[in-house]
């Protein structure tokens, strides 16, 4: 929850964002090209000191998306435990937003992770690799369109038979 | 030919068959346990089941000192290379007891990156069903890998080379 002054503040400097509210959890959507200007009024005017979650979702087939994917992040205010939902919109082909390393260090790895398993790119973050999988796969597997059992990864490997080892 | 009488507490055996007598009963494990199956891993370790009745006790971390690789848990195509090379770096002989559904076919993790079987990849000598196996089955696969081991054990592991016991090279599949 955060605090209705605070929200008014947030909506006063960026006329552009819509928000909804869910189980006290406050949520704005805002569009890209805005998202890290708003997330450095988050921090810097609003105290939301900690980056809980960066992660995403793909929207291919949902009921009703006009975006591909969301792309939520989860901020902490650690001195009056407030906390906002911070959502943007990206789009095939090269889904990009800017980094947020240059505001919380925690998104270093959890931009990586999102690189790897969604694919999308975060410009201007400083080592984007990938974090979980292998650095030899070449897909993104938590998108829509990337089949549930692969493409053959876990099976490509050498045999050890036991005359061999 | 001359017929030696056997002195009384003397008996006569093959070479082979004391060997394999003494394999069988210091069966030294080496854990690589990657999940949950590892818990039911540790509890037959641990005092109540108590491994060591059948002389496999001394787990050890590191595979240069292991005969038996007990493989407890899903093992994901990130691991197997890692799996492949402890299982190289075990000296001879050695056996493998693939422990719990995961490690033997993927178990309900039909996913991308988690190995469908460790069989495909590596020998496997024993078997345990069971999501995740009680302690009382891993044992049982011990006791059945010993009179596996006493069966048909030779000093020089002449029965590793067999034809049955070489991999089948999986179908490979998308
Ligand atoms: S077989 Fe069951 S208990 Fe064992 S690792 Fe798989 S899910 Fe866990």
């Amino acid at each position: 929850m955060i605090s209705a002054a605070k929200l008014d503040r947030l909506k006063a400097a960026f006329p552009a964002i819509s928000h909804s509210e869910f189980r006290l959890q406050v949520r704005v959507v805002v569009p890209v090209e805005q998202v890290h200007q708003l997330l450095r009024f988050a921090k810097e005017q609003l105290g939301f000191d900690m980056l809980a979650d960066v992660t995403c979702v793909d929207y291919l087939h949902y009921r009703g998306a006009r975006d591909r994917y969301g792309l939520v992040y989860v901020l902490t205010n650690t001195q009056t435990n407030e906390r906002l939902i911070v959502r943007t919109f990206v789009n095939d082909p090269e889904p990009t937003v800017p980094t947020v390393v240059d505001l919380w260090e925690a998104a270093n790895w959890l931009e990586r992770e999102v690189w790897d398993l969604f694919g999308i790119r975060f410009a201007g973050h400083p080592d984007l690799r990938r974090i979980v999988l292998p650095p030899e796969f070449t897909a993104h597997p938590l998108r829509k369109d990337y089949p549930l059992q692969g493409r053959g990864e876990r099976h490509n490997f050498p045999v050890i038979t036991r005359s061999e080892g | 030919m001359a017929i030696v009488e056997l002195p009384d507490n003397v008996v006569v055996t093959k070479l082979d068959a004391l060997v394999s007598w003494c394999r069988k009963n210091s069966l030294w494990p080496m854990p690589f346990a990657t999940a949950c199956c590892g818990i039911e891993l540790m509890a037959t370790g641990a005092s109540r089941h108590d491994v060591a009745r059948f002389g496999a006790e001394v787990f050890r971390f590191s595979p240069r000192q292991c005969d038996l690789m007990i493989v407890a848990g899903r093992v994901v195509m990130k691991m197997l290379p890692v799996l492949q090379r402890i299982w190289l770096q075990m000296l001879d002989p050695k056996w493998c007891i693939s422990m719990g559904a995961c490690a033997s076919t993927g178990g309900v993790f039909d996913t991308y990156s988690v190995v469908q079987g460790i069989d495909r990849f590596i020998p496997v000598d024993m078997y345990v069903p069971g999501c995740p196996p009680r302690p009382e089955q891993l044992l049982q696969a011990i006791i059945d890998l010993q009179a596996k081991i006493q069966a048909e054990g030779t000093i020089r592991g002449k029965e590793f080379l067999a034809p049955s016991r070489q991999q089948p090279k999986p179908a490979l599949q998308p």
